[in-house]
């Protein structure tokens, strides 16, 4: 690792000013940052340490609305019982990540913030429609993942929490890389009262909305509906653990089931 | 630049300047001495270096030390009692034969100790799923399985028996 | 009674090292930190092949706290890496063997290749010293894979191996192959890849070594299964110093399965610099560094004929295999694709003619060397994919086939030169059978399908030879080091014991087998007795720790020394006792005058030994400490069947290993619950290599595809079931012990155990051709395939 400074934020506004000040990069769970300061794959001059501001990390759930606090780690979701209450499959997915010692660790904040091609959460706020609500602004789930690795977040600004609003239906169904346990491909479904959404992860550089999917189950949200429409394979990774083709099909055999488990 | 670092350690107050890139693994080893911390690898999947901060069990090669600060952790070297009577989660993995060259073990053993505390009648397919983020090249994980099984029912029967107290 | 309170053989006795390492109080390479302590890094090649125009390392050395930056230019009067076994091709001339420099020596041929060491205070000044060295790269074109390095115009990497040859061996009669072939009622071909491995010890290579000006001494703290053998060619083939003055300690090591047999560059690079640093230099591989640079396995690629007659009776075998030696030859890398592989291809069967030829190539890839099983699993995998395959084709039951071509007569010579002393395969596939409830099969194959699920049973039956020897054969075979093994029994004055073995133990449970071997004997307790090993220091000579030689070989050089201190106990007994040296009897720790109850104890001798006062110092020297080595007069054969059951799901294509069956023979079996536990891991590593595992290299860049665990996929908890396992006994017949040893077996028979199933819970759909591993995307890829034709 790389020489760097490190601050220990005590509060939103501080932390925000220390990203502005430092250019710095913001330390939520650590558990994709930390990993790569050591590879020496990132270098940052600053390092702004997020885990002592109380405030970002707690859940609240109301009928229509859960809102997570980006600091709250991926077990402590998963354990939750206003999560389990409102949206369990969050409480699912948030348990099907990484392993336990991530989880222990790991936060939704920094997991959206880093937004890797294969992690779970982008896939949960993109077909939930969920607002992400930062030091700025209230951003859109639409307008907020940009590509791999890159989120509509300004240099100096942090994910306060993520507001989900509580849909009709949703379930998640992954299917893991083998070796490395992240999303081979990943399917989220939602029907709300807006629409089915599906979102997925894993299978392209970025997540993102499944329209053939999306429009099968808006049709009739069922399995039979996923399992039979063709997803092209344009676009998607083709790697060593699994080709384009086999994500693309995948993408409507996780859909399906994802549908049987909604 | 270094930063003072407090943590209670095994249960004793420890304080030091460290260095800011200083990961806890290094500090609990190099600092500590406490080498029954190993590392086993460089992308947090090994879990060999697996300890408990606050009661939760966290991969310490991936974690700065100054991110727990003020934080309570344990490692494999607190387990036994002063007395140096085993844990007995370290009991059963001794009575099962749940560990053969002892590089993963305090890592197994710490994650073995976070999934009982949580599901103190886990059955194999749970514990199984629960070692994820624990690697073994030596045993097929089929002892530690059933290490974990004895050593969670025994936990369970001491508890049971304070608790009748 | 309690289980530890005495030592006895075939008795579950709990581990006497489990304390330490379950305390946190293992000491392993990586714990010793001497004082002054520096820490060394190491600049590796980013090219798999690429010219060395030029090094400068002139900002290095003058960074912060270094202490020394050394390229090859700087091992002046070092020579290369030694390979110990030299393989004489079907041409009659020696293999081709090019140097395998410390450091690279003008050109770089893998991913990883060590170019320079640099030594500071701390890791990280030496990290950020590495990265101000300038290597002048002319990046060459590359090849990793074997078919591709035998092609005309493929990169060559070393001018001594033209065509990127090492060489190409034969054994058996090729004659005789060729008549049987010509009157076979049936001929089955395969053609089968076996996947490149990462061997994987969960505690990364290290070393810590140096230099004390005061005795102008060296000692090596290292990750090694057999310290002597790496002092030995350290110190006479590659450094040129002298043996005594070269210490190497085998602390706590953490797995080796092979992979820490082997002298590395690092540490050789590092006994080296400790003297021009005058500092202890410490070195610990990170696990991408491990990816690299440790010795791969397996990685052949086999075609093979299996010729039989109407009734399923084997007339022949006919196979050709190309191993892939990677970069440069690691110190037994080529006899594991001869000496240790086509030895292995008769299997558990009659078959009265077999040929094999093999070529090892070189390739732009990390050397490849034994990594558990080490030749035998590939001859396995061989062996029992085409007798699988030829049952399928002439409608003849899994069980049936292997039966009517069982050996049941021993000893029996092989067409492949070993001499099976004794085996009972009969006895282990009817266990094997039982356990996996095989006549219930049928009923979950059916019900399986009900699922949309495909269900598949394999066997394999397989054969190993372990603790090679004897020597002086070996030799003859081109083998550049003894077989034996060393033990010395060391009895104290108060009756307890330590034994100094060459034997390495880094998770077998010696220091408790052994024990029970030495307790038993002795009639006392194994609390008694400790064992040291790892320490060139104090064992006398050792050959180490591989192809399951422990027991039979290492454990037999105690006996052996243990019949040394039982001998001379009955001449002090005799002279104590007043009787004639012919009268004593040694039994549960007395030594008695035989039909009188006078006797004399252990402890009783063991003092009188060391304080002579009543002693036949006229005619015996004082002290009770024999030493014994002991070379093999043969192999010894472990064997076994293995029966997996997988179902598939087709729309996934993952593979669930729903039940593995193992029985075992490995002669009589000191401690259970250790040799339980070998087999566990043995299979666990078989399954891994069969179902998830797979070193992949970029065909065009070189580049490691698989460098980490987000990519090199490790078998986890879920990924495996539990076992079920037995043993049946047939005691191996040349050493004392009867012991055959069990460490490898599990990884010999599981991956073909597991591919049959996979083909046969695929053959419905079509499939009849597939290779390892069976990841959920090559298994659906193959479904899809074979939907398609």
């Amino acid at each position: 690792m790389y020489a760097f400074e490190l601050h220990q934020a005590k509060s939103v506004a501080d932390a925000t000013a220390l990203l502005a000040r430092t250019g710095g990069k913001a330390l939520a769970g650590g558990q994709s940052l930390i990993a790569a300061m050591k590879l020496r794959l990132a270098q940052p001059g600053h390092v702004v340490d997020l885990s002592q501001i109380a405030e970002l990390a707690g859940i609240r759930g109301d009928a229509s609305t859960l809102t997570i606090g980006a600091m709250t780690r991926h077990a402590d979701v998963a354990s939750s019982a206003a999560v389990k209450s409102s949206i369990p499959v969050l409480a699912a997915l948030a348990e099907g990540i990484g392993d336990r010692q991530v989880r222990n660790m790991g936060t939704i904040g920094g997991s959206l913030a880093n937004n890797d091609p294969a992690a779970d959460w982008p896939a949960a706020v993109l077909a939930l429609d969920a607002t992400i609500v930062t030091s700025k602004r209230s951003i859109g789930a639409d307008a907020f993942f940009k590509g791999m690795y890159e989120t509509a977040l300004a240099a100096d600004e942090l994910i306060t929490a993520v507001r989900f609003p509580v849909p009709q239906k949703a379930a998640y169904a992954k299917f893991p890389n083998p070796a490395s346990r992240f999303a081979l491909v990943g399917v989220f479904v939602a029907r709300t009262p807006n629409g089915v959404r599906v979102a997925v992860t894993g299978a392209a550089p970025s997540v993102f909305r499944c329209k053939p999917l999306e429009d099968a189950l808006a049709r009739s949200f069922t399995s039979d509906a996923a399992r039979t429409v063709k997803i092209a394979a344009t676009g998607l990774n083709n790697d060593l653990h699994g080709s384009a083709d086999y994500r693309a099909h995948l993408i409507a055999v996780m859909g399906a089931r994802a549908v049987a488990s909604a | 630049m270094p930063a003072l670092l407090s943590l209670t350690v095994n249960g004793k107050a420890v304080s030091a300047e460290v260095d800011a890139r200083t990961l806890l693994v290094d500090f609990l080893r190099n600092q500590l001495t406490l080498t029954g911390v190993h590392v086993g690898c460089d992308t947090a999947q090994c879990g060999a270096c697996t300890v408990h901060v606050d009661g939760r069990a966290i991969k310490s090669c991936n974690v700065l030390a100054l991110q727990v600060n003020g934080g309570a952790v344990v490692t494999i070297e607190g387990l036994a009692a002063a007395d140096g009577t085993m844990h007995p989660m370290q009991t059963a993995f001794h009575e099962c034969h749940g560990l053969q060259c002892g590089f993963c073990t305090p890592g197994m053993v710490m994650s073995a100790l976070d999934l009982c505390e949580r599901h103190p009648h886990a059955d194999e397919a749970t514990i199984r799923a629960e070692l994820q983020g624990n690697l073994c090249r030596c045993t097929g994980y089929h002892n530690i399985v059933k290490a974990v099984q004895q050593g969670a029912a025994a936990m369970g029967s001491k508890e049971a028996r304070h608790g009748g107290e | 009674m309690g289980a530890n309170d005495k030592g006895v053989i075939g008795q579950r006795v709990l581990r006497k090292e489990d304390a330490r390492f379950l305390t946190g109080t293992g000491q392993y390479t990586d714990d010793v930190t001497l004082p002054h302590q520096t820490h060394a890094c190491f600049l590796r090649s980013p090219h798999a092949h690429a010219k060395i125009r030029g090094v400068d390392t002139a900002k290095a050395k003058a960074a912060p706290g270094v202490l020394g930056v050394y390229t090859s230019a700087d091992l002046t009067g070092v020579n290369g890496l030694p390979c110990g076994w030299l393989i004489t091709g079907t041409d009659g001339k020696p293999m081709n063997e090019p140097p395998h420099p410390v450091l690279a020596q003008g050109k770089v041929r893998h991913v990883g290749d060590a170019v320079a060491i640099v030594v500071a205070d701390s890791l990280t000044q030496a990290k950020d010293a590495a990265e101000l060295i300038d290597v002048d790269y002319e990046v060459l074109p590359a090849v990793v894979n074997v078919m591709d390095a035998l092609k005309p115009g493929a990169p060559q990497l070393h001018a001594e191996a033209p065509g990127n040859r090492c060489y190409t061996w034969a054994l058996g009669d090729k004659a005789a192959v060729d008549a049987a072939f010509a009157k076979a009622a049936h001929v089955t071909r395969i053609d089968i890849v076996n996947n490149r491995l990462i061997p994987n010890a969960i505690e990364p290579r290290a070393a810590n070594a140096s230099y004390s000006s005061a005795d102008d001494a060296y000692t090596l703290y290292v990750t090694s299964q057999n310290p002597h053998v790496e002092r030995l060619l350290m110190t006479a083939f590659v450094l040129g110093l002298p043996e005594h003055k070269v210490r190497v300690i085998a602390p706590d090591v953490g797995g080796g399965f092979g992979s820490k047999i082997y002298l590395y560059p690092e540490e050789t690079a590092m006994v080296w610099a400790s003297k021009r640093v005058r500092k202890p230099i410490k070195w610990v591989a990170e696990r991408s560094e491990s990816f690299l640079s440790d010795a791969h396995g397996r990685d052949h690629v086999t075609h093979a004929e299996l010729a039989l007659d109407k009734d399923g009776k084997f007339l022949a075998l006919r196979v050709n295999t190309i191993a892939n030696m990677g970069a440069y030859l690691s110190t037994f890398a080529s006899c594991i694709p001869t000496i240790l592989y086509a030895t292995l291809l008769a299997g558990q069967y009659t078959t009265p003619a077999i040929h094999c030829e093999v070529t090892a190539v070189f390739t732009n890839t990390a050397p490849v060397d034994a990594y558990r099983g080490a030749g035998r699993p590939e001859a396995t995998y061989v062996v029992e994919r085409i007798v699988h395959q030829a049952a399928v084709e002439m409608g003849i039951a899994q069980d049936d086939l292997r039966r009517r071509n069982f050996i049941r007569t021993f000893p029996y010579q092989t067409p492949v030169a070993l001499l099976y002393d004794i085996g009972g395969y009969d006895a282990c596939l009817d266990e094997a059978m039982r356990m996996a409830d095989v006549t219930g099969f049928a009923a979950r194959r059916a019900e399986s399908k009900k699922r949309g699920k495909l269900r598949g049973l394999g066997y394999a039956s397989y054969i190993e030879a372990c603790g090679l020897a004897p020597s002086n054969i070996a030799g003859a075979l081109g083998a550049r080091a003894g077989l034996f093994e060393a033990g010395e029994v060391r009895v104290h004055p108060t009756g307890s014991v330590s034994v100094f073995t060459g034997s390495h133990s880094h998770g077998q449970g010696h220091e408790t087998t052994f024990a029970q071997v030495v307790a038993a004997r002795l009639g006392m307790s194994v609390d008694n007795v400790d064992i040291v090993h790892g320490d060139t220091g104090r064992v006398p000579f050792g050959m180490g720790t591989y192809g399951s030689r422990s027991l039979s070989v290492g454990g037999t050089a105690i006996v052996k020394a243990l019949d040394k201190i039982v001998a001379k106990g009955k001449k002090i007994a005799a002279h104590l006792l007043e009787a004639a040296e012919t009268d004593i009897e040694f039994g549960d720790g007395k030594f008695t005058v035989a039909g009188t109850d006078r006797s004399k104890t252990f402890g009783e001798v063991a003092l009188a030994a060391y304080v002579p006062h009543n002693y036949p110092l006229d005619k015996l020297e004082p002290g009770l400490d024999e030493t014994a080595f002991y070379d093999p007069t043969n192999f010894t054969f472990p064997a076994g069947t293995h029966i997996c059951e997988v179902e598939i799901d087709p729309e996934t294509g993952v593979v669930k290993v729903e039940r593995f069956s193992a029985c075992d023979d490995f002669g009589n079996i000191i401690n259970p619950m250790i040799v339980d536990g070998q087999v566990h891991g043995g299979l666990g590593q078989g399954i891994g290599q069969a179902l998830l595992e797979g070193c992949v290299y970029d065909r065009e860049s070189g580049q490691l595809l698989t460098g980490s665990y987000m990519d090199y996929a490790m078998p986890r908890a879920d990924d495996l079931p539990s076992f079920d396992v037995a043993t049946r006994v047939t005691p191996c017949t040349h050493n004392p012990l009867g012991a055959k040893g069990c460490g490898e077996a599990g990884a010999i028979g599981s991956p073909a155990a597991l591919m049959n199933a996979v083909l046969d819970a695929m053959a419905p759909a079509g499939v009849t051709h597939f290779d390892m591993p069976a990841s959920p995307h090559r298994v659906w890829s193959a479904l899809q395939a074979a939907q398609k034709t």
